[in-house]
């Protein structure tokens, strides 16, 4: 018993929690890996809205079937171009060397953004552009500061501008300066849709994945059972 | 049916006698417990990084412009290409998790004692392969800590005096990781690094089966034999009673693995680090490297120890040292009892402070240096390394002594159970 105790400790050691690191509290991303029209939301913002800057390298367009569209849908909705086939990666509408002398870094491919970010950060970074004259696009970003790209849903959101107060983190409130065409909880909607299609894309096996996981758990616990069974059987005559 | 077959194998090769000497006939105490699982599942675990090694190797490409992406496309393009690789990424750690209280095991039980020191020397010696491959293995992804974790280690190396930057070079058939660096770790990781392994696997496993299992009570077993058939009297055939009980505990250990595999395969970061999927990128330094998790506490002696004469040499030979002194394990105990149940308070004490100090050791490692502020200039994480890393040394250099010293309890005649 003190023994498995022991061990037990070791595993909780081993699986500590992390914490994010870097100044800003993220919000939390509310988001729902089994919610199809969601999902599917998000794949026709970002592939209208991010893929124009933004690859995403390493997935294909007929890898949307996942979340329940049809090669034919995906055909006609997503994709624009006739020489792109449905079997083809996302690239980006821009050419690198355009985007490097207009931003001066190439835009990153966004395929595993979820996975080094994380779904909190991207939630918490798509919502938070304010209108700083002082940087180059005319943008800045309380999660990213000093980011290199433009706030692109300014139509829909509106513009923010950031206030010194005391109360808000590093010293800045964000205020609505201009209204956008969706008020705040439908804005927050909007980049739940995308954040959970960006966390679907960075690993498009996840739900299937959980599925097999659910399976092979179970027939693991009867196997064990099977397995204690047969050694007490044997280690019977032993004292 | 099967008789005839195997005189025939039998006539040609000692078939049946290597199945009874390593297996129906090789006497194992009978009062192994929780701890003697760790042996049979890293061995197991081996099986599983060779198996899925195999696979992951006929997809990825070792070359710094297609590896990212060939993981990726395992990840996604390959048919259940993702399982495959998440099961050799939590294989590594898991690897790590049960070596590490499969050696715990022996320092308890005194399982290195003499006639056993070449058994635990083989078992170092394995260790010590087992990071190699780690290392190797951990830059293939080509991600942001790939990169630049392989880039720190091998610096590291750059630090040995007069030959260090040659040495680096040598190293890294590069003046900074690339291409060649990667090749040449892909081949040291799935070629050269493997065989050594394997081939140390069975010099561990003949060691043991000559000189025989040590037991929770650290008493020989041959001691007592049936006078008349000669077989040890608390000793088992390890075939069936063995095999049995390690298939139930190798399907407890499966439960654990598959929950990680399915449900957690980056393990909150610890696992696969967020950063590591970032493609790897030698203009971009990451703000914080840490190595994985089995390396941390190794890594937070190195940071311990403060650079002396303008060189990080110091903190490289502490780390080490480090590995090297466990080498030591069998001649510095000078205990009469093998055994923790029957040694006194002061090594109970000295063990405890010195699993802490490596679990502690562990998770500095893993943060960077600020965690908890600072206290006369001097970074407080700095300091509890610095008295972590003493703390670790003295258990060892103070082993002879306290070893002596100790009020020891008698051992019995047999085992208990």
């Amino acid at each position: 018993m003190k023994s498995t105790l022991i061990f037990l400790s070791f595993l909780s050691f081993v699986g500590l929690a992390s914490a994010a690191g870097g100044g800003y509290s993220l919000d939390r991303a509310n988001i729902d890996a089994s919610d199809a029209e969601s999902l599917q939301r998000g794949a026709k913002i970002f592939i209208d809205r991010c893929v124009s800057c933004h690859s995403a390298a390493f997935m294909r367009f007929n890898r949307l079937t996942d979340i329940g569209l049809s090669e034919r849908q995906i055909q006609q909705y997503f994709i624009t171009d006739d020489t792109v086939k449905v079997g083809d990666t996302i690239k980006s509408a821009i050419r690198a060397s355009d985007a490097k002398a207009m931003f001066g870094v190439v835009p990153p491919d966004l395929s595993v953004v979820s996975r080094s970010r994380g779904a909190d950060w991207l939630y918490t970074y798509l919502r938070t552009f304010y209108k700083d004259e002082t940087a180059t696009t005319g943008w800045n970003n309380l999660v990213f500061p000093n980011v290199a790209m433009p706030n692109v849903f300014s139509q829909e959101q509106g513009v923010l501008r950031a206030i010194h107060s005391t109360s808000g983190q590093s010293g800045l409130t964000l205020q609505v300066e201009t209204e956008g065409s969706l008020n705040t909880d439908a804005f927050d909607d909007l980049m739940l849709d995308l954040t959970n299609f960006l966390v679907f894309m960075g690993e498009p096996a996840a739900e299937k994945r959980k599925q097999i996981g659910s399976l092979v758990i179970i027939f693991l616990i009867l196997f064990a059972f099977m397995a204690w069974a047969v050694k007490r059987e044997f280690w019977k005559d032993i004292h | 049916m099967l008789r005839p077959v195997m005189t025939w194998i039998d006539e040609r090769f000692p078939m049946s006698k290597m199945v009874r000497e390593h297996l129906t006939e090789y006497y194992a105490p009978k009062n192994f417990n929780f701890w003697y699982f760790f042996g049979g599942l890293a061995i197991v675990v081996l099986a599983i990084q060779i198996l899925t090694g195999i696979f992951l190797t006929m997809h990825y490409k070792p070359d710094a412009d297609k590896a990212f992406a060939s993981v990726e496309y395992i990840m996604r393009d390959v048919p259940l290409g993702w399982l495959i690789r998440y099961i050799h990424s939590t294989g590594a750690s898991m690897f790590f998790v049960v070596i590490y209280l499969h050696m715990f095991r022996a320092l308890l039980y005194g399982s290195y004692r003499k006639p056993r020191e070449l058994l635990w020397i083989f078992g170092m010696v394995i260790y010590l392969c087992l990071m190699a491959e780690a290392f190797f293995g951990y830059l293939l992804p080509w991600g942001q800590m790939s990169y630049w974790g392989a880039q720190v280690i091998v610096n590291l190396f750059g630090s040995v005096p007069f030959i260090g930057p040659d040495l680096a070079i040598w190293i890294r058939g590069d003046y900074v990781v690339g291409d060649a660096t990667l090749n040449r770790f892909f081949a040291l990781h799935v070629i050269a690094v493997p065989i050594a392994l394997l081939g140390l696997v069975v010099a561990h496993i003949i060691s043991l089966h000559e000189v025989g299992s040590n037991n929770p009570d650290g008493i020989e077993i041959k001691k007592h034999k049936d006078p008349k058939t000669g077989k040890p009297l608390d000793g088992i055939p390890f075939h069936p009673y063995y095999t049995v009980k390690d298939i139930f505990g190798l399907v407890v250990f499966m439960i654990i693995f598959a929950s990680i595999v399915f449900f957690a395969p980056e393990m909150g970061g610890y696992f696969l680090e967020h950063n590591n999927f970032i493609p790897a990128d030698p203009m971009k330094t990451p703000p914080h490297i840490a190595p994985v998790w089995y390396f941390t506490p190794f890594y937070s002696i190195l940071r311990a120890v403060p650079p002396m004469f303008g060189s990080q040499f110091p903190g490289v030979l502490a780390m080490g040292g480090a590995v090297v002194i466990l080498f030591l394990l069998p001649w510095l105990d000078k205990s009469p009892v093998r055994s923790i149940r029957y040694k006194g308070p002061l090594f109970k004490t000295s063990l405890t402070i010195f699993v802490t100090s490596f679990l502690l050791l562990g998770y500095l490692g893993l943060k960077p240096t600020n965690i908890w502020g600072q206290i006369g200039g001097g970074d407080v994480a700095t300091l509890a390394a610095q008295l972590c890393t003493a703390l670790y040394f003295l258990f060892f250099l103070s082993l002879p002594i306290i070893s002596r010293l100790d009020r020891t309890k008698a051992e019995p005649d047999r085992v208990t159970s």
